[in-house]
């Protein structure tokens, strides 16, 4: 493998150094380093980060490849400028056996895009009532450490308290949805003065936070760790500082979409804003974006969640849930922290690459920009400017609510251990 | 001259929702239905003025009374009427709302009058350009149902101000309850935005359990206790519970419900003379309103139903009309036939 000199980047938003790639990993940092014969990327301006690390994707495979696979999903990661991604369990068949993680992490490795790290079911085919066999797919070629009934809430104590306690053997941790499922039958959109308004079904911000003050309280009991998915509520931002005050191993993510809309947007009653947890008020998008700055809230995870057309060009009731989001959460980060002063560079490499890889596990990837280390490397254009349009994404679905809207920074190359794979913005 | 409803800028041409109309457009509607209620007082009560226009029913959801009526009035406006329901149709197969909208605009339909269990499909149908012909909300989900508070608020008119004496006229300060499931009422929350609209004061009375979370926001008053509200009352409207609400926990028995918010003879007694009774119907009788209630002469419902006709004629007419032709000669020119 060749070598690559990035010109003049500042790395993690600092000043200007140049960082030489050989092979697979970062050969040098420094200023004024010979190009050699390194194939030279001239980076002036441009942001180094290392490589982003997604803790929630739904790449779809197997079972719906007419929303996303393995291959086109690891090339959206690629364009959105992560490294890692971890494919969440619910595709069909369930991902809740070794065979299952065994296939998309082969598949993964297959792309060549991005290093695709499933996660397992917690229970058998999500159903809540079983354990699956968490160990058989931990020991697997896979080497799950996350384990997640994503899309649906472990609900029952029980069963909770005993994943909780079984992944300690292994140094797995459970990553909740938390949905208290009989305050949301029915629900369609967040409980509030626009849902009574649009007649929509209401779902209460307790039906999260109920859950995840159960599941922080469970955590502390059996010493575990528990790591709370896509959090969206003002009030479960709250119950974690608390969990956290405690000292409890308690750990949280935001989507990016929660950081930017509300569910004013549901006015339109465009299922394209529809999504699970629903879309929440200015207030807690508020609270999300300073959590997220007070590291209350850990790390951005897309919860990127492909669906065909048809999904979506229907009623709102009969439409499903999710958006797309990897080609653009690093700009809606940038444009709800980074523009607003919240956090910096920095920040966003702590919350984008250090610290999901840190809660995964996740060897090689979530690593400082320094010699010795693997060039997984993020370089952002923070000046560009430009609308969002769907006909130029790598994901195979089109669902993104940002479309038409202008986002700002761009991914002008992705390395995954030292092979480009986004060149000047585009798949390489 | 012809006035279109709807002042929502993304929905001008349809009727979506009550809170689209301006004070003056809801009163042309009302004065309109009135002078279509003349019509229906002629031997012959059928107009010219849409004839060669196609308005389909669109039906979803089960309502023969709602789909009876939008046919009516469309017929006694000479327009062709298509009947679509659900049932039994493509729909049952799978078939989605774009597919089945554009395939009854290719059949030529001017207007679709669609009754849909999911909030917002007609708003869906009126602005994803699925289709280009009016679209009438005949009730969504637990949305609205803009015909039924114009109808409401014509009887409401013609029973408190007068027939005639009401032409031109509003409701202002009159003081408007409604009463039961709001939660899930799409005639409370069309009800709410119409009636405010046209100045009078409503007050809304249910268990908190059938009171939506958010709903301080809206432009009204909320009360849990019946009879402190009755004697304040110039028309209290009782809405019908379902009672499926009971197995949910909404509230603990049929009697308890009928105890608490059920309108009998002793609390009519407590309204005020003129005060009238509503009920958009199909209405529970011994649940949210006795047989004696009921079969009164302060109660509206029957001539609710003939309002309706009258009110969605008007609808129709200025979605519709399109011709230079003002309303009275119109009808003048079918008097001389």
């Amino acid at each position: 493998m060749s070598k690559i000199l990035i010109r003049g980047a500042k790395i993690l938003g600092g000043e200007p150094q140049d960082v030489l790639i050989d092979g697979e990993t970062v050969a040098e940092v420094g200023t004024g380093i010979e190009a050699g014969d390194a194939t030279v990327v001239e980076a002036a301006g441009q942001i180094l980060l290392p490589g982003l690390v997604d803790l929630h994707t739904h790449l779809r495979e197997p079972g719906r490849e007419d929303s996303e696979t393995v291959l086109t999903g690891t090339r959206a990661a690629a364009s959105g400028g992560f490294t890692a991604v971890h494919a969440m369990a619910n595709t069909f068949p369930v991902a809740d056996t070794a065979g299952v993680v065994e296939q998309v992490w082969r598949l993964g490795k297959e792309s060549g895009y991005c290093d695709v790290q499933p996660v397992g079911a917690v229970t058998v085919g999500l159903e809540g009532k079983q354990l699956a066999e968490l160990g058989a797919m931990h020991d697997s070629a896979a080497g799950v450490k996350v384990f997640s009934d994503d899309g649906k809430c472990v609900d029952d104590a029980v069963i909770m308290r005993r994943a909780l306690e079984y992944v300690k053997a292994f140094d797995g941790v459970v990553a909740q949805h938390a949905q208290e499922p009989r305050l949301t039958e029915g629900a369609q959109m967040n409980e509030g003065v626009v849902s009574a308004e649009l007649g929509l079904g209401g779902w209460p911000a307790v039906a999260e936070e109920s859950i995840i003050a159960r599941d922080v309280l469970l955590a502390a009991h059996v010493d575990s760790r528990v790591h709370i998915c896509h959090l969206s509520t003002a009030g479960s931002v709250e119950i974690v500082r608390w969990a956290k005050s405690k000292g409890w191993n308690v750990t949280a993510e935001v989507t990016p979409h929660h950081l930017l809309l509300t569910d004013e947007l549901v006015r339109s009653y465009n299922p394209v804003y529809k999504v699970n947890p629903p879309l929440r008020t200015e207030a807690d998008v508020m609270a999300l974006r300073e959590a997220l700055a007070d590291g209350t809230i850990d790390c951005v995870a897309t919860d990127h969640a492909p669906h065909p057309h048809e999904d979506k060009d229907c009623e709102w009731a009969a439409a499903a849930m999710g958006m797309v989001g990897l080609e653009t959460a690093l700009s809606v980060v940038q444009q709800t922290m980074v523009d607003t002063g919240l956090i910096d560079w920095a920040g966003v490499a702590d919350r984008m690459s250090f610290r999901p890889a840190a809660i995964g596990r996740l060897e090689g990837h979530g690593r400082p920009v320094s010699a010795g280390e693997p060039a997984n490397l993020t370089l952002v254009d923070p000046a560009y400017r430009g609308a969002v349009d769907p006909a130029g994404f790598a994901s195979r679905s089109r669902n993104t609510p940002y479309e038409g809207r202008e986002l700002p920074g761009r991914v002008t190359h992705t390395f995954l251990r030292g092979r480009a794979t986004v060149v000047d913005g585009k798949l390489a | 001259m012809l006035r279109l409803p709807g002042g929502n800028p993304r929905t001008p041409r349809h009727l979506i929702s009550a809170a689209d109309l301006t004070r003056d457009d809801a009163v042309l509607i009302l004065d309109t239905a009135e002078e279509m209620a003349r019509v229906a007082d002629r031997p012959i009560k059928k107009l010219p003025t849409l004839r060669g226009r196609t308005v389909v029913n669109l039906f979803f959801e089960d309502s023969t009374r709602t789909r009876i009526s939008f046919e009516a009035a469309a017929k006694r406006l000479s327009a062709d009427v298509i009947n679509f329901s659900a049932k039994g149709s493509s729909v049952s197969k799978g078939e989605s709302l774009k597919d089945t909208a554009m395939t009854l605009e290719a059949m030529g339909a001017d207007a679709v009058v669609i009754r849909h269990g999911a909030s917002g499909a007609p708003y869906r149908l009126a602005t994803s350009g699925w289709i280009d012909g009016a679209v009438v909300n005949a009730g969504d989900g637990t949305h609205e149902h803009p015909t039924q508070a114009l109808l409401d608020a014509f009887t409401m008119r013609r029973r408190l101000v007068g027939a005639d004496a009401g032409i031109g006229k509003d409701l202002e300060g009159r003081r408007i309850t409604i009463v039961g499931d709001i939660l899930h009422s799409r005639v409370a929350r069309s009800n709410v935005h119409l009636l405010t609209t046209l100045g009078a004061h409503v007050t809304l009375v249910a268990p908190p359990t059938l009171v939506p979370v958010g709903v301080e926001q809206w432009p009204c008053d909320v009360s849990y206790g019946l009879d402190e509200v009755l004697p304040k009352s110039d028309a209290v409207m009782m809405l019908r519970v379902q009672r499926e609400r009971m197995n949910a926990a909404y509230f603990p028995t049929e009697r308890e419900y009928s105890r608490r918010y059920g309108l009998d003879g002793l609390r009519m007694a407590r309204m005020p003379e003129h005060a009238i009774v509503m009920h958009p119907g199909p209405m529970v009788r011994g649940m949210e309103i006795t047989a004696e209630v009921a079969d009164s002469d302060r109660c509206t419902a029957v001539e609710q139903v003939a309002n309706g006709v009258s009110t969605r004629m008007a609808v129709l007419y200025l979605l519709l009309g399109g011709s230079e032709t003002a309303l009275p000669s119109a009808a003048r020119t079918e008097e001389n036939k």
